[in-house]
């Protein structure tokens, strides 16, 4: 078990510094941890705007106590305006989108865990990853400054459609240093996801301990890994795209912009640019990015479950193989957000081809995951719960792409709340139940200490109850034809569905609150929780094998080797009902 | 907490799927030739997907049901057959289910968007900008006057920038803030924006599309039923979007030939 294995070494000093060793640390824990810390301030910041929207959408003519100081001009008298609710929708669809799912379930949990569940030192360029922690951290400040730049952040949506988004301040509030602070804060992003996507896939490839070979990685870092692969195509592309937005928007460039736009009563000084170009731009990294935050929770909930269910995951081969499938198909499939563009109506079947058959791999795993289930003795814990509640919401989310991915019907429920009920539930709900589960199951090892199971059993059931209270009604509301995006509903049309979206407000309120009990456990656990043993689980994976938390070489000098899969569960004739990826001893029947 | 959950998953999943039969909110009326294919295919994939988003949630709640089954004695039971039969099922069910959905969907789209418009289709210009939409017909002489995007000017009520004095065949156009058409006959929009995208939403006519800054975006219908219809934004265009809006009013025959002498008397 102590082995040597020359590929698992990588080498560096542990710091003695108070710097060194928590703010710009190259070890790749505390990234992992900053990155966590960093998705936790977000994740609460794009919670309390979409409280703000609710309540706005609700009653738009309650003031809300406070907003006023946030921004006198966007909220007087605490009642937000037309476009100041635009700006909460852009910050809070952005945040959300790269600072939350990109960040937490593949930055903050794969930094940590990548290195030691394939039994390597560090990450394979520890200053590359220092770096793209920062970098993300410098993109997230310039985000947030939007708030306080004197016309506010930008109202164009996080898609910034061109040339809405291009223009500047002619096309109306929040579009002029707002949008340039988004467009130079998403560059920013791009720049640290690109670092990061290439140290995953560098250190999964060359620095497995003895042993472990590709068939032997835990689902997890499976995961991790393919979504590395998907992030160096996607924010590759992004990344030109915002930096022609900003020559557009101030160097005077027309990349995206037609010529003879009038507005605010001037013909603006650009021609021959393309307005599908940043749609085309935008969505080939845009539709990726769902996977981006999808898969690493679907690899984080094969890996935990398993665990729970004491039986091995159901079709391990196929579950990898399906991530990879998703993985692929993720970059044929961007125009089925465009097929009301005005692109070419031939392609629309082009992509929509596709966009339906990454349903098959997405039932395959779901179908996996629903069987590991059948049949075994389940262990209640929290972990567990979030891990079936992510079937659950997954399937959800899932069932309503099949509507979206036909144009013929895209045609109808295209920018309605249809689509805002299905992105939700099955890229950013399913996503954050993956994070749960994984937080509350490696918790124990990132802290030493274990999180209070009754309150993450309370979080669990009122969070789980409250995503479907706000997000199953929005279908029905898309169905009716009621458009996203209104920061009122005044139309005759539309004022009949109003009391459905009271109910929504109340459960965002209340579901909202629910996650003050998780950062309550959170904070709580971390000074005060129990000791936490090696492997309080009875899991198998590396990071198991080691203290909790672990050393700063992550295992205490050895180096580890590698003899078994990590589903080794139920075994029979085994002194426990499982058997440790490091154990050489011989499995000879389940 | 196994039965729990699997209890809370089987309600949530009956009461979804309820609200869904029971229509409580629906699609509105359909009033246009393409609209029973779309709607058709909205029942189809509902169906369809109702039986998968069922099965779904059940399985999952009743194998979570049989999982918390505490008697100690029990044993571990592997899926039967393993997970050759899920993969190959998903494959032939979901990939079925794909086809017959792209094969019925796809000439629903066809006959919307690649059917070129009929030849005597009434042809109306569209124009949108920040936060208004104006529709032009071409007046008595049937031609449209050429767009000059330098005189647009909303102040004068020039939305399209016409240039009447050296175009003799904008003199006649008519400029309106909404779209009355005549029941039963082609009818053929050219979207044009004057500023940044917005699109043209009409829930009864199943029509959504978008206008796109430099583009000139083809739609054709043929409502069957006369009455007066929200067009709405439906792209995000700035912060009057949510009140962006305009009126179709599909009228009779005889009631549009009126409504047009009307206006080209003005």
């Amino acid at each position: 078990m102590q082995e040597t294995s020359p590929h698992a070494v990588h080498q560096h000093a542990p710091p003695t510094s108070f710097i060194r060793k928590h703010v710009f640390s190259l070890d790749h824990k505390v990234i992992g941890k900053q990155y966590y810390g960093l998705a936790l301030v977000a994740v609460f910041v794009g919670m309390i705007l979409s409280w703000l929207m609710r309540i706005h959408l609700a009653w738009p003519t309650w003031p809300i106590p406070g907003l006023d100081k946030l921004s006198a001009v966007g909220a007087p008298a605490g009642v937000m305006t037309p476009e100041y609710y635009l700006s909460l929708m852009t910050m809070h669809g952005t945040i959300m989108v790269f600072f939350v799912l990109t960040n937490a379930p593949f930055a903050a949990f794969g930094n940590y865990f990548l290195p030691i569940q394939i039994g390597a030192e560090d990450m394979a360029f520890p200053r590359f990853n220092m770096m793209s922690f920062w970098t993300t951290f410098t993109a997230f400040l310039v985000m947030v400054a939007a708030f306080f730049v004197s016309d506010g952040p930008p109202i164009s949506g996080w898609t910034a459609y061109a040339p809405l988004s291009a223009i500047g301040k002619d096309a109306g509030p929040g579009l002029a240093m707002g949008q340039n602070l988004w467009a130079i804060s998403i560059a920013i992003f791009c720049i640290g996801s690109l670092l990061g996507a290439l140290n995953f896939i560098a250190t999964t490839l060359d620095l497995r301990t003895k042993g472990m070979s590709l068939s032997r990685m835990p689902y997890s870092t499976w995961a991790w890994f393919v979504t590395a692969v998907i992030s160096l195509l996607a924010f590759a592309v992004l990344l030109p795209a915002c930096i022609l937005l900003i020559l557009d928007r101030t160097a005077g460039t027309s990349f995206f912009i037609a010529s003879g736009l009038v507005l605010s009563d001037h013909l603006q000084p650009h021609s021959g640019g393309s307005t599908l170009l940043w749609q085309h731009l935008f969505w080939f990294f845009g539709h990726p990015e769902v996977y981006i935050a999808i898969l690493p929770s679907i690899g984080i909930v094969a890996t935990i479950l398993p665990v729970f269910a004491r039986k091995p995951l159901l079709g391990p081969r196929a579950t990898i193989g399906c991530m990879i499938a998703i993985g692929f198909l993720s970059y044929m499939v961007w125009g089925h957000h465009m097929f009301v563009s005005g692109m070419n109506p031939f392609s629309a079947n082009l992509f929509s081809v596709p966009t339906l058959f990454i349903t098959i791999p997405a039932t395959i795993l779901t179908l996996l995951l629903s069987a590991t289930v059948y049949g075994a003795k389940m262990r209640f814990h929290t972990p567990a719960l979030f891990c079936l509640g992510f079937i659950s919401v997954f399937i959800s989310g899932g069932v309503s792409g099949f509507f979206l991915a036909q144009p013929s019907l895209d045609v109808y429920l295209h920018a309605t709340y249809f689509v805002v009920a299905h992105f939700h539930f099955v890229m950013a709900v399913a996503s954050i139940f993956g994070v749960f589960a994984a937080t509350y199951f490696w918790f124990p090892k990132m802290f030493g200490r274990m999180m209070n199971d009754t309150l993450g059993k309370w979080h669990f059931w009122l969070t789980f109850i409250g995503v479907y209270c706000i997000f199953m009604p929005m279908h029905y509301l898309g169905l009716a034809g009621n458009v996203r995006r209104y920061s009122a509903f005044v139309d005759d049309y539309l004022i009949p569905l109003i009391p459905v979206h009271k109910f929504i407000t109340i459960a965002a309120l209340a579901t909202g609150a629910a996650q003050f009990i998780f950062l309550f456990n959170l904070i709580w656990s971390r000074f005060k929780g129990p000791i936490a043993s090696d492997n309080p689980w009875e899991a198998t994976s590396l990071e198991w094998s080691t203290t909790s938390p672990p050393p700063f070489d992550n295992f205490g000098g050895r180096h580890m080797v590698v003899y078994q899969g990590p589903n080794e569960f139920g075994v029979e004739g085994s002194a426990n009902d499982y058997v440790m990826q490091t154990s050489p001893e011989k499995i000879v029947t389940r | 907490m196994g039965k729990l959950f699997a209890a809370a998953v089987f309600v949530i999943t009956i009461v979804s799927v309820a609200i869904f039969v029971m229509h409580t909110w629906w699609l509105p009326i359909d009033i246009s030739t393409t609209g029973p294919a779309i709607d058709h295919q909205m029942d189809e994939t509902m169906i369809g997907v109702g039986i998968l988003f069922l099965a779904g949630q059940l399985v999952l709640a009743a194998f979570v049901w049989g999982s918390s089954n505490a008697s100690s004695g029990r044993k571990m039971k592997i899926f039967p057959g393993g997970a050759t039969p899920l993969v190959a099922g998903a494959i032939i069910l979901v990939g079925l289910e794909i086809l017959t959905l792209t094969f019925v969907g796809s000439k629903a789209w066809g006959a919307i968007y690649i059917a070129p418009p009929a030849e005597n289709s009434l042809k109306i210009d569209v124009q949108a900008e920040q936060f208004a939409f104006y529709f032009r017909y071409a007046g008595p002489d049937g031609q449209f006057g050429a767009l000059h995007p330098d005189k647009i000017d909303d102040g004068s009520g020039n939305y399209f920038g016409l240039d009447p004095a050296n175009d003799v065949a904008a003199r006649d156009d008519i400029v309106v803030g909404s779209l009355t058409i005549p029941v039963n006959t082609p009818i053929w929009l050219k979207l044009h924006s004057k500023d940044v995208g917005h699109s043209f939403y009409v829930r009864e006519l199943r029509v959504q599309q978008d206008f796109v800054p430099g583009l000139e975006i083809p739609v054709h219908f043929t409502a069957t039923q006369t009455g007066k219809f929200e067009i709405v934004c439906t792209q995000l265009c700035g912060l009057g979007h949510y009140n962006m809006k305009a009126y179709l009013e599909v009228v009779s025959q005889d009631d549009f030939q009126q409504w047009l002498k009307t206006q080209a008397g003005q």
